[in-house]
């Protein structure tokens, strides 16, 4: 069934219990994401220590898909590079509008984990949107980090 | 309810009715076989361009065109010189917003709106205030979806211009008291615009009986074809309004120094127009006409009164606004399932349905909803399918439960 392949129970399980659902008191980056069409709106927080990701988390209101997008993405992502997480953040993308599919490598395929229950987006092309919203806020965040650096430097 | 409607011959007009139990009707109608057969007939037989050619082709165009608006205006009882062919109802209100109100208002005057309009009335208004320096004035809304009247009075001050409403809300389904509310803004000599595209084919629309001075509106949402709509205009201001575009058939004698324009209704349609369109909506019209608007209302008000008792039923559905008079569509929110999770499931079931904002976010922030589920019905639809959709329900607010 193609409803299985959307609502898997780990993508019901990230919604009903969001990891990492707060936000963070002294983020060194942030940003807001919203998808206007929806009303979904999520707050990405970020602690990063040199380039490694040490703390993420999320929070907003949204449907089960973005929700548990963020969910997955925060378990994901914690205490891996700003480098790896721009290259997952690719990889998704890539999944959730099903480009590509022969140049995933099997290497690849596996360190994708869990995030490969939201798979089931690309069948439905409405839906793209709400699993993308938190990884375009993501990159939003890790954008306004690059800037910052520059601008520090 | 006039025993004679037979909704399932009417069914058999649309074949697509088919394919899924379609209740996005406050989105777009389907089309029945008259109406398509009328594009399919005018491009094999009737296809030229309008009052231009001598020719027998360019008659036939200009006669179908022609025609249509005849029995548009016959329909909303108006006359031809006053029927302005649009692509919709958001072209029609832009139209009025550039050609009559953006000239008529100064710094520090107002135009009045209510809190449940759809963003094109609203975002129209929003520009000429910008460019004028004019002020946007909102009719609040009451928690059962209704104008808030004694506001609505105290809003119309000696400053408003112009004012600017919904007959039927596309969220809540609120019938306005716009007879009324036009009286009062006549009583001040304030013009007023009537956004019809949820009434027009759920309720008799007379715009004299009305009186108001613009009544705008879609044919897609009509039966009719995307792409051709109405605006109608009292002569009076339409006469004296500017162009809203220019160039060919709405002029009477260009020269390189000065152009004069055309006569009514042509004056506001620049460019070859929708004729195929104009001709198919004709046709809608007389589909329409065929069952009898006063059946398709009371038909529609016996499904509006099931969903609703049917809805209510279901625990944790909350139906937004409870006006006194509703036309048939409604919008929910159900337990913790995300509007956006509810249509997705409906859909895997072919219930069409629509979930969001409805392109009325100020009405959902009243509300305090970032979006909702709307089923808005037709003349088509029937009691077994508001069956299905309520029975589809209760597994989804399980499996979206926290």
């Amino acid at each position: 069934m193609r409803d299985n392949d959307l609502y898997q129970e780990l993508i019901l399980d990230h919604y009903r219990n969001p990891r990492n659902c707060c936000s963070l008191q002294h983020p060194t980056h942030s940003a807001s994401g919203d998808n206007p069409l929806c009303g979904d709106q999520l707050d990405i927080y970020l602690n990063v220590d040199g380039d490694v990701i040490n703390e993420i988390t999320f929070e907003g209101s949204g449907c089960a898909v973005s929700q548990a997008s963020a969910s997955l993405m925060t378990e994901h992502l914690k205490g891996h590079t700003i480098e790896e997480a721009l290259k997952v953040f690719d990889k998704v993308h890539m999944m959730l509008t099903g480009l590509h599919p022969d140049e995933v490598n099997p290497e690849d395929e596996k360190a994708m984990g869990k995030l490969k229950a939201l798979s089931g987006v690309a069948e439905f092309p409405m839906r793209v949107k709400c699993a993308s919203l938190a990884w375009h806020t993501l990159k939003s965040a890790l954008k306004n980090c690059e800037e910052n650096k520059i601008s520090t430097e | 309810m006039n025993e004679n409607y037979n909704v399932e011959v009417i069914r058999k007009d649309f074949p697509i009715l088919k394919k899924s139990v379609y209740l996005d009707n406050g989105a777009t109608t389907q089309k029945p076989e008259q109406v398509i057969q009328r594009l399919n007939h005018y491009y094999r037989n009737e296809n030229a361009n309008v009052h231009r050619g001598v020719y027998k082709l360019s008659q036939l165009a200009t006669e179908a065109y022609e025609g249509a608006r005849s029995t548009i205006s016959r329909f909303i009882n108006c006359s031809e010189k006053e029927l302005i062919f649009t692509r919709g109802t958001t072209e029609s209100i832009n139209l009025t917003a550039f050609s009559l109100v953006e000239p008529l208002v100064k710094e520090g005057d107002e135009i009045l709106i209510s809190h449940m309009e759809h963003h094109s009335n609203i975002v129209p208004w929003q520009l000429v205030c910008k460019r004028t320096g004019a002020l946007l004035k909102v009719i609040p809304v009451s928690d059962s979806g209704e104008i808030e009247m004694d506001s609505f009075e105290t809003l119309l001050s000696d400053k408003t211009r112009f004012l600017s409403l919904t007959h039927i809300s596309n969220v809540l389904g609120t019938i306005n008291p716009i007879k009324e509310m036009i009286e009062s803004a006549h009583q001040k000599g304030i013009p007023v615009l009537i956004d019809g595209a949820q009434a027009i084919a759920r309720t008799k629309v007379d715009v004299r009986e009305l009186d108001a001075d613009f009544y705008a509106f879609s044919g897609h949402k009509m039966y009719g074809p995307t792409g051709i709509g109405v605006l109608y205009g009292k002569k009076d201001f339409l006469e004296k309004m500017r162009p809203y575009q220019s160039g060919g058939d709405m002029i009477r004698r260009v020269t390189f120094d000065k152009t004069t324009w055309n006569d009514l209704p042509h004056k506001f349609e620049a460019g070859t127009p929708d004729i195929a369109g104009a001709a198919a909506l004709a046709s809608a019209v007389e589909y329409l006409e065929s069952i009898g608007m006063d059946n398709i209302e009371s038909y529609e008000l016996s499904l509006l009164d099931y969903a609703e008792k049917k809805l209510k039923a279901i625990e944790d559905l909350h139906i937004m606004g409870n006006p006194e008079k509703r036309a048939a569509l409604l919008s929910f929110t159900m337990g913790d399932a995300h509007p956006h999770d509810i249509a997705h499931e409906l859909s895997l079931q072919n219930i069409d349905v629509r979930a969001g904002h409805h392109c009325a976010q100020p009405l959902m922030n009243r509300f305090n909803v970032p979006a909702t589920t709307r089923a808005s019905f037709g003349m088509y639809n029937t009691k077994k399918e508001i069956d299905i959709l309520i029975g589809a329900l209760p597994k989804i607010r399980e499996k979206f439960k926290l």
